[in-house]
């Protein structure tokens, strides 16, 4: 059954059978390859996307769920050049070591603020609690966060 | 080999993108200088000044030993190439890699203050067999260590060669020109000037860099020791940077192998028709043993890697179970009887006598289990066999040359047909050394004829993991009348002998080391075990620096006055005591907190551990709640001073030394592999649990200058201290010590009862 959603502001239509997991079809099928394989069962967050707002776990998510529905990736978030405050903040902190976890660190950071423009410190920490960094970034993440909380927010993007 | 069910064309058609979506992309520009390929750096090389040099292991470094013998190649008279080219670029080529500890900042760093450029006009090409002189790996914090003062030196030696030219061209005395971003000019007259690339042009001038001409003093610094914006940045914020299993060629299918259900079960039979019949699957078996297996390897290909593991899941296996006996509860008595005899890596005076000196004694056991790397990229490794048989290999490893004689071995070719590109790294930490996955990627690739993919999910990153080893460490030690110490008995089992001499001032004293975190156990180790961040260390400061603790409780003395009292009075000693200054000045400390209740309730300790790693001396304090109701420890405050020698880019150190903080509280206080009977019972994150944002302390580093001494590691040594802050934080608040590592809520509660 053919499957319409809309991929990084653009619509898009895959013939594919409906349980396929949705990371793989962003990286597999479209190339995508910016959401990352970390743990297969959303416990890591690494393949974090945005969905209708909401970020979501791309390696538990049903190709089906996402019919229909607008999904945003780390290739999309910017506004053409420009970043958005998290990716410009992400840079500023060096929010990031390996950059493996970055992705969904980002996205799930985007999701936070579009939700809550002016956490606490707290509740970012609490917010991205179940997103899992090797390195030991954490520090440098949530004042990431915090800084783009207090930074004008670009135009596009969820 | 089982025939392809299906062509690859209808497998690619299976999930065909009907309308307005990109098209699967081959991904372009794996390295750093994003457009090298060999034919460009032919012609890159073909003009300009090339030097190159040599980089030796430090004296006294052991050789990798996970690295099976006779991969070494004989010693390359050269293991580096510092390039400057017509266009005023300059290149750095160098066989490490970048798995997030900022060497491909440092490094240009290094090369941009030697030569006077701008950091911008330096590139690096990293871990790429065909284009990077050969290198053993990257591990042991020696990038900046070993490379960095050789790499310096060379860009020292192209200025030199370069203003030579430059004098000469322009008729200018050499001692009366100056560099500046990259041009040459008379210091009384800047209109005679000429740059690195016009004096290039044209030319090819080739220099073997032997020697040690005079290096920058650190107060004329420009670029080092000042943070430099990391270059990785820009492609790790918008998802552009790619790791290895981001590595589409054309036509590439993913492969999922069939693991044993443990180490050491032996298959006896499969059945893989049910897998051949899923829509696009093939399915591919080696026999015998490429991938180091007794039995055939069986793998599910696809061109997508959800399906591939569907499809792998119909594969019906039987196994004979493995003769194992261990687990994670019976593994410490078993390591103390296997262990290899011991050999003597520290002593002085005599023990027997330091016994006798003493007025009180104390004796303890430490335990640690088995300890997994957990990069969040699990192994991962795309291999492409051109038509001229040639084999391209982009693996997420550590070490690219010692892979490329491996992959090699495995496929039956010379070397030179195999070319390893390192791609960046999602973490390593020591579990990148050993790279199965790429010879896996390699053999299905040539037994199935098209570029293979193997991505390992978590369960078979775990399962195959070269763990940090399971530890035991004995210490004997005694207190003169005085509060000094007498004797100090120390033997260490499996975990190998870093970190594990003391640098106090004890006239009595012995260091016996039983086993290496690496090879050369026989089969101590029920699976395989390998370099963790800090081999060895972990364990030993663990174990030496709580044992400390327990003589100053003894004496009655503060943990910090007791040290400073007894720190041998050598250069090690010394640094070490600045360092300890330097974190209770930052710490505030005023003495122990002696189980005060915290806001919460809670009670709070401060606990204290020195250490010195990859020639890092460092000191911490850690501010430690005890839940006495669930046995949950947080740490809520960490000091840290560490004497790292000339530090290159301050912001990149610091970051270290967080990640080390961080990533230490696990093995503290949740980390430790399960496992029965072969089987690695702990699958996946839900119960094999890392540091999570909600446990970060605030951490408080600080940077004690010593510019006399060259730039140490600093990727390794902060995390050491972990163990021992922690567990001497847990006695300030409680009483009570904890002598095995992780301290679970379980056993924390265990010890209060």
């Amino acid at each position: 059954m053919p499957i319409s959603f809309t991929l990084n502001g653009k619509p898009v239509t895959l013939d594919a059978p409906d349980d396929r997991t949705l990371l793989w079809v962003l990286r597999d099928d479209f190339g995508l390859t910016g959401s990352k394989f970390g743990c297969g069962i959303g416990s890591c967050g690494a393949c974090t996307v945005i969905i209708d707002g909401k970020a979501t776990r791309s390696c538990i998510t049903r190709l089906a769920a996402a019919a229909g529905k607008s999904v945003t990736t780390i290739e999309g978030l910017a506004d053409g050049d420009r970043l958005q405050p998290v990716q410009e903040a992400f840079l500023e902190h060096y929010g990031f070591q390996c950059g493996y976890c970055t992705s969904g660190m980002i996205m799930t950071g985007h999701a936070l603020l579009q939700q809550n423009p002016h956490p606490t410190r707290d509740e970012i920490v609490k917010g991205m609690d179940r997103n899992l960094c090797r390195c030991g970034a954490h520090v440098r993440i949530v004042d990431a966060i915090e800084a783009a909380s207090k930074a004008p927010l670009a135009g596009a993007g969820q | 080999m089982t025939a392809p069910r299906r062509s690859l064309a209808e497998a690619a058609a299976e999930a065909r993108v009907v309308a307005a979506a990109e098209p699967p992309v081959v991904a372009e520009g794996w390295g750093f200088v994003d457009t090298i390929d060999r034919r460009d750096f032919m012609r890159l090389t073909a003009t300009g000044l090339l030097i190159t040099f040599s980089v030796k292991p430090l004296k006294g470094m052991p050789r990798p030993v996970w690295n099976p013998a006779n991969l070494q190649r004989p010693s390359p008279d050269f293991n580096a190439f510092v390039h400057i080219g017509a266009d005023n670029r300059v290149t750095v080529l160098v066989g490490k890699i970048e798995m997030g500890q900022g060497v491909m900042t440092s490094l240009p760093q290094m090369a941009a203050e030697e030569l006077n450029v701008d950091i911008r006009q330096v590139d690096v090409v990293m871990g790429d067999t065909d284009l990077c002189p050969f290198d053993m790996g990257t591990y042991g914090s020696l990038s900046t260590r070993t490379l960095g003062p050789v790499l310096r030196a060379a860009a020292a030696e192209g200025r030199a060669v370069l203003v030579q030219m430059a004098s000469e061209r322009l008729g200018v005395p050499v001692e009366r020109l100056e560099v500046v971003d990259g041009v040459v000019r008379s210091k009384a007259d800047h209109s005679k000037r000429v740059s690195y690339g016009e004096l290039t042009a044209g030319r090819r001038i080739e220099r073997k860099y032997d020697g040690t001409p005079a290096l920058e003093k650190v107060g004329d610094f420009t670029i080092m020791g000042i943070s430099a914006p990391r270059r990785d940045a820009p492609e790790k914020v918008t998802g552009k940077a790619h790791y290895a299993g981001d590595v589409i060629p054309k036509g590439a299918l993913h492969a999922r192998l069939l693991r044993p259900p443990a180490h050491g079960a032996i298959m006896k039979s499969a059945d893989t028709s049910a897998a051949e019949k899923y829509p696009g699957a093939r399915v591919v078996r080696v026999e015998g043993g490429p991938l180091g297996q007794v039995w055939d390897a069986i793998a599910v290909l696809h061109a997508h890697h959800d399906e591939a593991d569907k499809a792998l899941k119909l594969v019906k296996a039987e196994w004979r179970p493995s003769e194992s006996t261990l687990d994670d509860k019976n593994i410490f008595a078993h390591l103390e009887k296997a262990a290899p005899p011991g050999r003597p890596s520290q002593s002085g005076g005599d023990v027997a006598t330091g016994e006798k000196n003493a007025a009180s004694t104390i004796a303890a056991k430490y335990l640690k289990g088995y300890v997994a790397h957990a990069p969040m990229e699990t192994h991962s490794a795309v291999a492409e066999v051109a038509p001229d048989g040639k084999v391209t290999v982009w693996a997420g490893t550590q070490t690219p040359f010692p892979l490329q004689t491996q992959v090699a071995r495995a496929l039956k070719l010379p070397p030179e047909k195999v070319r390893v590109i390192t791609p960046y790294v999602g973490g390593g930490f020591g579990g990148k050394s050993a790279s199965q996955q790429a010879i896996e990627a390699a053999v299905l690739a040539q037994a199935a004829g098209v570029p293979v993919r193997v991505v390992w999910d978590r369960t078979e990153e775990i399962f195959y993991d070269t763990f940090d080893p399971a530890t035991v460490i004995n210490i004997r030690s005694g207190l003169t009348a005085q509060n000094k110490i007498a004797f100090w008995d120390y033997e260490v089992i499996a975990a190998g002998g870093r970190g594990a001499e003391q640098f106090y001032d004890i006239p009595h004293h012995r260091t016996v080391v039983r086993g290496s975190w690496g090879g050369g156990n026989g089969d101590l180790h029920p699976f395989a075990v390998g370099p963790w961040r800090a081999p060895g260390a972990n364990a030993n400061c663990f174990a030496r620096e709580s044992h400390v603790d327990q003589l100053a409780a003894k004496a009655g003395m503060d943990p910090v006055a007791f040290r400073m009292a007894n720190f041998a009075s050598d250069d090690t000693g010394a640094r070490i005591k600045r360092t300890l200054e330097a974190a209770a000045k930052q710490f505030g400390w005023t003495g122990r907190a002696k189980g005060k209740a915290s806001a919460a309730g809670e009670v709070v300790g401060y606990g204290v551990a020195c250490g010195i790693d990859a020639g890092t001396a460092v000191s911490g304090i850690a501010e430690v709640h005890v839940n006495r109701a669930t046995g949950a420890v947080k740490v809520v405050r960490v000091a840290v001073a560490q004497d790292m020698g000339i530090v290159v880019n301050p912001t990149g150190a610091m970051q270290q030394l967080e990640g080390c903080i961080t990533q230490g509280l696990g093995y503290v206080l949740s980390e430790e592999i399960r496992f029965r009977n072969g089987e690695i019972l702990d699958k996946n994150f839900t119960s094999y649990t890392l540091p999570h944002f909600s446990w970060v302390p605030k951490i408080e580093g600080v940077l004690v200058e010593n510019n006399a001494l060259a730039p140490q590691g600093g990727g390794e040594p902060a995390i050491i201290l972990m163990g021992a802050m922690i567990a001497n934080g847990i006695f300030d608040a409680t009483g009570r010590r904890m002598v095995q590592l992780p301290f679970t809520p379980a056993r924390v509660k265990a010890a209060l009862a």
